[in-house]
């Protein structure tokens, strides 16, 4: 493996191996933190600039476009086939004559979900990352241009699914809104507890599928609240329509707090 | 592996059209870019080091940053330059009886009382601590 990835010989080179510099990985040969001057050749230049600065800047940048437009926006976040575009399917079709929505769209690759969208009469815009694992606050930015914000209530943001890399990335949301159907494991949130973490609110859906499976929707829930004791929780079908009244409320609930 | 160093130099190859593979490799660009701008203003040509602070809750895995560092110094001011990694432990304090305790992510329940309302002081860095030019 270490001839292929191009590290050092395995005597020098640890799997595993603690980043601390008290440690002595093949890193740490020195202390930096004493070195005050590092002799006649060399400089030591002070930087301490945070590494998600840029996308935070931009993120703030895109919070205050959606403060001032008085929208509601949502970044949908799930591992892949949670049901995050049939959610906003079924949501789009119920409530669309009341609230003005627009949708964008991250996936890696394709304009399948755009489509569907499209399909439901919402303003949509497809974002592909290609290789990129998650959106960011540049491509949002950049995404929202295409819609009239002035006459739009609700944004949803659909980012790549995908349960790790999308955490880290601020994109000037409201909140984020994690989604989890009883297909998968009901340790989802412990298993990725970053992103139950980042999550406001939890969608558990496909709940239709219950008397099928053995997931522990109990469980579930208390894993959730294990990782985020705060978060709040609707149990769902979009297929068959069960509890989305109440994920219903909460939405208008939101427009209605964005409009004081 | 070696589909996975594909993947990196393919995404790596992309950055300047600002696509990122992995989440590491774009919070790799971000140290490439910060050092080199820094070193820039410098007047530096090149740069021999760069130190950085990752928190180890923050959901950047220091091992997957090291891997993606050569690929995207190359061409740059960077090139050949080592990157030097200070890991920072998790530290968290108790919301309820206030004791302090190290994190990992999956600690949840403070481990004197178990109550799961643990602040975190400490693990979240993600910063480019320093540069050494010549």
């Amino acid at each position: 493996m270490c001839t292929d990835c191009g590290c050092p010989p395995p005597e020098q080179h640890h799997h595993g191996h603690q980043h601390d510099p008290k440690h002595g990985s093949r890193h740490h040969d020195h202390d930096h933190l004493d070195r005050g001057n590092v002799g006649a050749d060399t400089r030591t230049v002070r930087i301490e600039e945070d590494l998600l600065a840029k996308n935070n800047r931009l993120a703030a940048a895109n919070r205050e476009l959606f403060r001032r437009h008085q929208l509601l926006v949502l970044n949908l976040v799930s591992s892949p086939g949670s049901g995050k575009t049939s959610i906003l399917e079924r949501t789009l079709a119920d409530l669309k004559e009341d609230l003005a929505f627009a949708v964008l769209e991250g996936d890696q690759q394709t304009a399948h979900d755009a489509e569907r969208i499209a399909a439901t009469g919402v303003p949509v815009q497809q974002i592909n990352t290609g290789a990129g694992c998650h959106l960011d606050a540049h491509m949002v930015g950049h995404g929202v241009e295409h819609f009239d914000l002035a006459h739009t209530a609700v944004l949803f943001i659909e980012n790549v699914g995908n349960l790790v890399c999308p955490a880290a990335f601020d994109l000037g949301e409201e909140c984020k809104v994690a989604v989890l159907s009883v297909t998968e494991g009901e340790d989802k949130p412990v298993k990725y507890p970053q992103m139950f973490r980042a999550a406001e609110v939890l969608l558990i859906n496909k709940i239709d599928l219950l008397p099928h499976l053995r997931f522990d929707l109990e469980k579930c829930k208390a894993y959730a609240r294990q990782v985020h004791p705060g978060i709040r929780i609707f149990e769902l079908s979009c297929h068959s329509g069960a509890g989305m009244a109440a994920w219903y409320d909460w939405l208008r609930e939101g427009v209605q707090k964005k409009k004081i | 592996m070696t589909f996975l160093r594909r993947l990196i130099s393919l995404a790596a190859g992309a950055r300047s059209v600002g696509v990122s593979g992995m989440h590491e490799l774009g919070i790799t660009q971000s140290i490439i870019d910060i050092a080199g701008r820094n070193a820039a203003a410098q007047g530096a040509t090149r740069v021999l080091s760069v130190t950085v602070e990752i928190g180890l809750l923050s959901g950047i895995v220091p091992d997957a940053v090291e891997f993606c560092y050569d690929a995207c110094a190359a061409g740059t001011l960077l090139a050949g330059s080592r990157l030097i990694v200070r890991a920072i432990p998790g530290r968290g304090r108790c919301g309820d009886c206030g004791g302090e305790c190290p994190l990992d992510p999956y600690t949840f329940a403070c481990p004197a009382c178990g109550a799961l309302t643990l602040e975190r002081l400490a693990g979240e860095e993600l910063r480019v601590i320093e540069l050494e030019i010549p």
